[in-house]
């Protein structure tokens, strides 16, 4: 087991140090200023939130000069533990809604964060999460423009969830779509899977695991803007977080109607995490990720992409893992290093809850 | 990964299906059906089905995926029976995670999770027993299921709870015993098995000899397995040697693991906690003599059949269902009436969708259009 805090954030003094979240931190009142100006915006430090009006404005100038097209999303992260080997709550909360705007190909610009912070929290964990924040955005690059604090009484939510939502633009030509993948394409990923999911089974510390595992939790927009600039026509892209590599694979054959063929001896995963997965019978294919994306491409732009992403920090394991062919549609299957082939389905149930 | 990839290795792989291809070819003349091997336990078929291994066989050989999966073959009704022990507001009712899922005739465990009870997974019941000593005031009730490999860990739980005088924990005892299933399939009239994989745990506890009967009585040879994918291919070459020779042996594959006396600690225990019930009931396979067993009067203060008022409730298998066919080979899971329209591994009906452990769960997921596939 490992527990984990970033060591490089240093937490400021405010008058808040030491001190715990209550009611009165979310009733609109002297508290709730208090907390919003010394914690967040503080920290979050931009024009934009700085202004302290209800919503945040943007020029459609600086947009359209970027591209043809808004991206939107949104996400809730809830995970448990807050703080994990590797990453935290607030640090997943920016890489989560990052990589889903930069995935579709869109350069992401424009955070919201809502917190929903239960009675009792402390104030200095709420304080290394929004920094944790800060310093991930300013990996990606993106801004945090608006926010909400919403207090609830002890016992109606578990310590705290974040949610935020991102707004970035995508360039002209650019068409990454789930119904892409063709006969004879490739499929690519970025490094080896399944950390996070073990990091977070790791960290829980109920199983007295003799590993330590850190999450894979990254920003992936800078090394997919390297990927679009090396090959333009990427044809599916997703990021493999909740059900895995096999959860994101069913989605492309069954939106592209084709097969897509794994090979297991080429798929990048750590000794440690099939050490996990051996132990607890669970299956590193549809264990989570938070930094790894699975993109299809055309055969011809495969190795010179391959060689762009291997010199990107955040793609130093890329792997050519499988290809696309006509027949089983719909299905994803897996070439067993042993010899045989099986059918890897989406998942049924839940391998592990609250992981994200 | 040391002690895994040696276990896996492609290459010893294709030697032993080519040794197994030879000798199924010598065998094929006196062949009037495709020979029918049974692997017993559940983990045999997982390994079968996540390595491929069916389709790298030859079709003169058949696998049938036996009854060995223990949360497989759990009748609705004792799923029923937990969740009115666990709906009782003073319990905690820990269990194994394949054992969450499971259809009793109105919820599974985990939709009474959701409706309020506190159900909890654990990885052993050592952690249930860890959990009794945690909340003193809940009643902490582990559910207890399996083969003889998961039963030492019962009752070695109960003996540290009795030794410890932990008074909140109770076990509800739903262990099952393998020879008298494998009786059952035998005894079956339409039986038409060729030969075993045995279980290889079952066996790591209750050694070799139990075994005997099967290659004595019934002259059907049988071969214990490990599981990992070269244990299963060298114990059918095994198997199939005897078949060719005219054999029926008990012969061990796994002998780093299974020793011929079994585990003597582990059989202590087992006999100091249990002992065998008259009858038991199964899903797919109806009541089963002497197939379960039940917790010693001496150890009443950890019977949660005693504590609690049990209901025992019987609940016949839906009528659709043919999973008792499919446990005995005479049917292939896709041959089923509901396989993969009623019946699926999202709302399963028979025992068999339940548990990736279970034969049609494992068709369901990795491979039953094979035959489409070829």
């Amino acid at each position: 087991m490992n527990t984990s805090i970033d060591s490089t954030i240093t937490i400021p003094k405010t008058k808040f140090s030491g001190k715990t979240i209550t009611l009165s931190h979310g009733a609109g009142g002297k508290a709730m200023h208090d907390l919003i100006e010394q914690i967040f915006v503080n920290t979050f430090n931009n024009s934009k939130l700085s202004l302290l009006e209800d919503q945040a404005r943007f020029d459609f100038t600086t947009l359209t000069a970027l591209g043809d097209r808004l991206a939107m999303t949104t996400d809730s992260y809830v995970v448990d533990p807050l703080f994990f080997p590797g990453g935290d709550i607030g640090k997943l909360a920016i890489t989560g809604t990052v990589n889903d705007l930069a995935v579709g190909g869109a350069k992401p610009l424009y955070l919201t964060c809502s917190m929903i912070i239960e009675e009792g929290f402390a104030i200095d964990e709420l304080h290394r999460i929004a920094l944790s924040m800060k310093k991930t955005a300013d990996e990606a690059g993106v801004i945090i423009v608006t926010g909400d604090t919403k207090v609830v009484p002890r016992g109606f939510a578990d310590k705290l969830f974040i949610n935020t939502a991102g707004i970035g633009v995508i360039a002209q030509n650019t068409q990454i779509l789930a119904s892409r993948a063709e006969e004879d394409d490739v499929v690519i990923i970025n490094g080896y899977i399944g950390d996070h999911g073990a990091a977070i089974v790791d960290a829980r510390g109920e199983l007295a695991l003799e590993v330590s595992i850190e999450t894979d939790c990254q920003v992936l927009n800078h090394l997919i803007q390297d990927m679009l600039a090396c090959c333009p026509d990427i044809h599916c892209m997703r990021d493999a977080t909740r059900g895995g590599l096999a959860t994101v694979l069913n989605e492309f054959a069954i939106a592209s109607d084709v097969a897509i063929t794994l090979e297991q001896n080429q798929i990048p995963i750590r000794d440690e995490v099939r050490g996990v997965c051996e132990v607890l019978g669970l299956d590193p294919l549809y264990l989570a990720n938070e930094g790894k994306l699975v993109a299809i491409v055309k055969k011809e732009d495969a190795n010179a992409l391959l060689n762009v992403m291997k010199n990107h920090p955040a793609g130093v394991n890329s792997a050519i893992i499988g290809s696309v062919s006509t027949f089983p549609q719909g299905k994803v299957l897996l070439e067993t290093g042993f010899g045989g082939t099986r059918i890897i389905d989406m998942l049924v149930g839940e391998q592990l809850p609250r992981i994200c | 990964m040391k002690f895994v990839d040696e276990f896996r290795d492609n290459n010893k792989a294709k030697t032993l299906i080519k040794a197994i291809k030879e000798i199924a070819k010598k065998i094929e003349p006196m062949q009037t059906k495709p020979l029918q091997i049974m692997e017993f336990c559940g983990g045999h078929t997982h390994t079968i089905f996540r390595y491929g291994i069916e389709q790298m066989l030859p079709d003169t050989i058949e696998m049938v995926h036996g009854p060995g999966c223990p949360v497989c073959v759990l009748p609705m009704g004792r799923v029923d029976d937990c969740i009115a022990l666990a709906e009782n507001p003073d319990v905690i009712f820990t269990t194994f995670g394949d054992a969450m899922r499971v259809p009793g005739s109105k919820k599974s465990l985990l939709q009474a999770k959701a409706d309020g009870a506190d159900i909890r997974m654990t990885y052993s019941p050592m952690d249930a027993l860890n959990l009794a000593r945690k909340n003193p005031d809940k009643e902490v009730i582990f559910f207890g299921l399996g083969f003889e490999t998961t039963m030492p860990s019962s009752a070695f739980t109960v003996l540290a709870a009795e030794r410890e005088g932990i008074t909140n924990f109770s076990l509800f005892c739903n262990h099952i015993t393998t020879v008298p299933t494998i009786k059952a399939v035998l005894d079956s009239p339409d039986m038409k098995l060729d030969g075993f994989l045995a279980p290889g745990h079952v066996a790591m506890v209750i050694g070799e000899r139990p075994f005997d009967f099967i290659a004595q009585d019934y002259n059907k040879p049988l071969v214990i397995t490990g599981f990992e994918p070269l244990d299963i291919l060298q114990s059918l070459w095994m198997l199939l040697q005897q078949i060719e020779q005219g054999r029926s042996d008990v012969e061990n594959q796994y002998t780093r693991i299974v020793k011929p006396n079994g585990n003597t600690p582990a059989l202590t225990a087992i006999s100091q906690v249990f002992e065998v019930r008259e009858f038991f009931e199964w899903r797919g396979l109806g009541s089963i003599d002497h197939s379960g067993v039940r917790m010693k009067p001496a150890y009443a203060a950890f019977d949660a059949e005693k504590k609690f008022l049990v209901a025992n409730i019987k609940i016949a298998d839906p009528k659709s269902c043919q999973c008792g066919e499919v446990v005995k080979g005479v049917i292939k899971p896709w041959d089923c009436k509901i396989f993969g329209t009623k019946c699926t591994p999202e709302t399963p009906i028979g025992a068999l969708m339940v548990s990736s452990e279970g034969a049609c769960a494992a068709y369901f997921n990795n491979g039953y259009d094979k035959k489409k596939l070829a």
